[in-house]
């Protein structure tokens, strides 16, 4: 069972936006309301969506896909112009729980689209399952217009649909340089019996080596080129994943929890290059607990909450959907918070009832002949 | 003490018969354990089906030598792919499990009374080695060698043909392990799901890397077969396979000599904690309160033993190994 299938009660850095703490990111924030009282607990005025400016445009990509996603419903399952990719009826169980179980979903293409939901929301196990790593019990999924459910993980990669992981995959023992040479497709030199003789690939090496390297210095990791990935620090190695999967130019980059873990020194930079994914063409789809990071880079965010897709639309519209609220916060969030609150609303209905008792026995006694 | 004997002997050991055989069997180890990261601890019935299958293809079968090669090659290749079938798409101990189980499996048929006719039961096969020895370019009306250590020229001839093999499989692991089919190889061993979401078959690899290392332990098989004229299999059993991973981790996994330099150390260094004991008991400087003879064997292992624990305390990563490497596991 993946581990975002467990714990339950909300804590951690991902919560920060309910609670109205500090931003941990260094992006400005309105705020938190100088209101007494406690200061754990949803206050109204932290789920005032920001005022909705209309979003900074930053390359033709994502014009475009802004644009048309300006045109889709925001609800569950929406229709989008060009999606790249569409899942229908995907149920996966485990046991007796219900872990995926998304009705429609479609991704715009050159949109960067964030799948949010509290823990155990089923958002890695859907990844998992979009991606060839874990078998549905039902559904099917298109990308590229190609059906790509039941295939194994390899192939879905080869159709240009590459992920990462929640808890990076850094091949510790491997340079950084052969971490990203590995990233590339359609090696001569991959094939065993060609594998003894170099002649065959050597010149195509060279050519991913200097890819690798060009990618390597987009990502200010170059200098570290020749050094094992198991020395790169946590930021480091999510930087080297992103640019590993890059390597063999795919349509669409799944990342899952690209933020976890990630010293908030290099949360700005790895922003930019999710963005930057999108500015050259690709379709970027991620899994984050940080609202912030999905209300800055997102052009579309999904919810899912208990295995469903409860909510879909921009990422303003998103955050003020109560229905998004309800689930990360229980549907029973405006429930008393405190003893104090809860004895005075305990009786204030005991109250109540004493005044229905009262009033039902005068009732009966002018209504007369009542026994004693 | 006779120290000149004592190293001699070491030294014959370590690069006779038993050096070169257990050389080439960790060389395939190697490719299983050190490059690919597969628990294979059924290395000894890859060795098994290179012996045997030389063995009954020309002593039962009456078959010419050469298919016996191609027999005891084309054995181990079907073992490789009815082991990796079931369990290599699962976690990497479900392999221990299997591959141990099926190298005593394999080994207690050959050892079997029912199957006496065929493979010779405890007593094993003989007389299969003729069409090799009759190549034998060495005269043998003389010893081969220098300096005191001498070989026989039987002994020279499959160390020969053995030491070759090592050189060019040493060649071929290097090409390799430097190639982008390396390169997959050795990320599979540190995350295969990594490379899994790279667009490499995983499971292809796997079952090629067990082939090729299965191949090279049979040629093992060939050598000790031709080299000690006879093949028993409980000489086949599980610590066969423990002492190559031994030797292995001796000399370095994962190094192109790693598994080279380590048979042929623990060879020698067997040999010689054999010899000085023996040599110290004959002439008293040991009790026969303490030891006596007939002790030495257990107490060799013993020492050898205690050597290699303090050799993984201290030197972890083997005679090759790269200390800085082996301290990423600890992330």
């Amino acid at each position: 069972m993946p581990d975002d299938m467990s714990g339950d009660a909300p804590s951690g850095p991902e919560w920060d936006f309910l609670r109205g703490d500090p931003d941990p990111i260094a992006a400005p924030l309105p705020a938190a309301p100088p209101s007494a009282g406690p200061s754990f607990g949803p206050s109204a005025e932290v789920f005032t969506p920001e005022p909705i400016e209309p979003p900074q445009i930053k390359s033709d990509h994502h014009a475009v896909a802004l644009d048309a996603l300006s045109g889709a419903a925001p609800e569950p399952g929406s229709p989008k112009p060009d999606p790249i990719l569409m899942a229908d009826a995907v149920v996966r169980r485990f046991g007796g729980l219900t872990a995926v179980d998304v009705t429609h979903l479609e991704v715009q293409r050159h949109s960067i689209t964030a799948l949010i939901g509290p823990n155990g929301a089923g958002k890695t196990t859907f990844f998992n399952l979009l991606t060839g790593f874990d078998k549905p019990d039902a559904g099917a999924w298109t990308f590229e217009g190609r059906v790509i459910s039941g295939l194994p993980p390899h192939r879905v990669s080869r159709r240009g649909m590459v992920r990462t992981f929640q808890l990076t995959k850094a091949l510790s023992k491997l340079s950084v340089l052969d971490n990203m040479r590995l990233g590339a497709t359609g090696q001569r030199g991959e094939a065993l019996w060609a594998a003894v003789l170099p002649p065959l690939w050597k010149r195509q090496e060279a050519a991913i080596t200097a890819r690798a390297m060009e990618l390597l210095e987009r990502f200010k990791l170059d200098d570290k080129a020749g050094e094992f990935a198991g020395t790169l620090s946590g930021g480091q190695r999510k930087l080297l994943e992103m640019a590993r999967a890059l390597m063999s130019s795919p349509q669409l980059v799944m990342l899952d929890e690209p933020m976890a873990g990630v010293n908030p020194a290099l949360t700005q930079s790895l922003l930019g290059h999710v963005q930057s994914l999108r500015d050259d063409g690709m379709t970027v789809v991620f899994v984050e607990h940080d609202m912030d990071v999905v209300r800055h880079i997102a052009d579309w965010v999904v919810v899912m909450a208990q295995g469903s897709v409860i909510a879909e639309g921009p990422p303003a519209a998103v955050m003020a959907d109560d229905r998004v609220i309800d689930a990360y916060l229980g549907a029973h969030h405006d429930a008393p918070l405190s003893i104090e609150e809860e004895e005075e609303r305990l009786a204030k209905a005991e109250n109540e009832l004493q005044a229905e008792i009262e009033q039902a026995s005068a009732d009966q006694s002018v209504e007369g002949g009542a026994t004693p | 003490m006779d120290w000149g004997a004592i190293f001699t002997n070491a030294i014959e050991s370590g690069l006779g018969i038993d050096g070169v055989y257990f050389a080439l069997a960790a060389i395939g180890l190697n490719i299983h354990f050190g490059y690919a990261g597969l628990l294979n601890f059924g290395q000894s019935a890859f060795v098994a089906m290179g012996a045997y299958g030389l063995a009954t293809s020309v002593s039962t079968w009456g078959l010419p030598f050469w298919v016996g090669i191609l027999i005891g090659l084309g054995g181990s290749v079907v073992l490789a792919i009815l082991l990796g079938i079931p369990t290599l798409r699962l976690r990497a101990d479900y392999l221990a499990i299997v591959t141990i189980a099926a190298a005593e499996i394999i080994r207690l048929m050959l050892r079997s009374v029912s199957l006496k006719d065929t493979f010779g039961g405890t007593d094993g096969l003989q007389q299969y080695s003729g069409a090799f020895f009759e190549a034998n370019p060495y005269p043998d009306d003389r010893q081969y060698g220098v300096g005191g250590v001498e070989f026989s020229s039987r002994d020279t001839w499959v160390m020969t043909v053995g030491w070759s093999l090592v050189a060019l499989f040493c060649v071929l692991v290097w090409v390799l392990m430097n190639s982008p089919w390396g390169r997959v190889l050795k990320a599979i061993r540190e995350d295969e799901d990594a490379v899994r979401s790279l667009g490499k078959n995983v499971y292809a690899y796997k079952m090629q890397a067990l082939v090729l290392g299965g191949v090279i332990g049979a040629t093992g098989g060939f050598v000790v077969a031709l080299g000690q004229g006879s093949v028993t299999a409980d000489s086949f059993g599980s610590e066969t396979t423990f002492f190559l991973y031994t030797a292995l981790i001796l000399g370095g996994a994962a190094r192109v000599f790693g598994p080279v330099v380590g048979a042929i150390l623990f060879w020698s260094l067997l040999s010689l904690t054999d010899n000085v004991l023996r040599q110290a008991i004959a002439n008293g400087h040991i009790s026969d309160s303490i030891m006596t003879g007939t002790q030495v064997g257990q107490v060799r292992f013993m020492l050898v033993g205690l050597g290699l624990v303090l050799m993984l305390a201290f030197r972890p990563q083997g005679i090759f190994g790269d200390k800085k490497e082996l301290a990423l596991d600890a992330r």
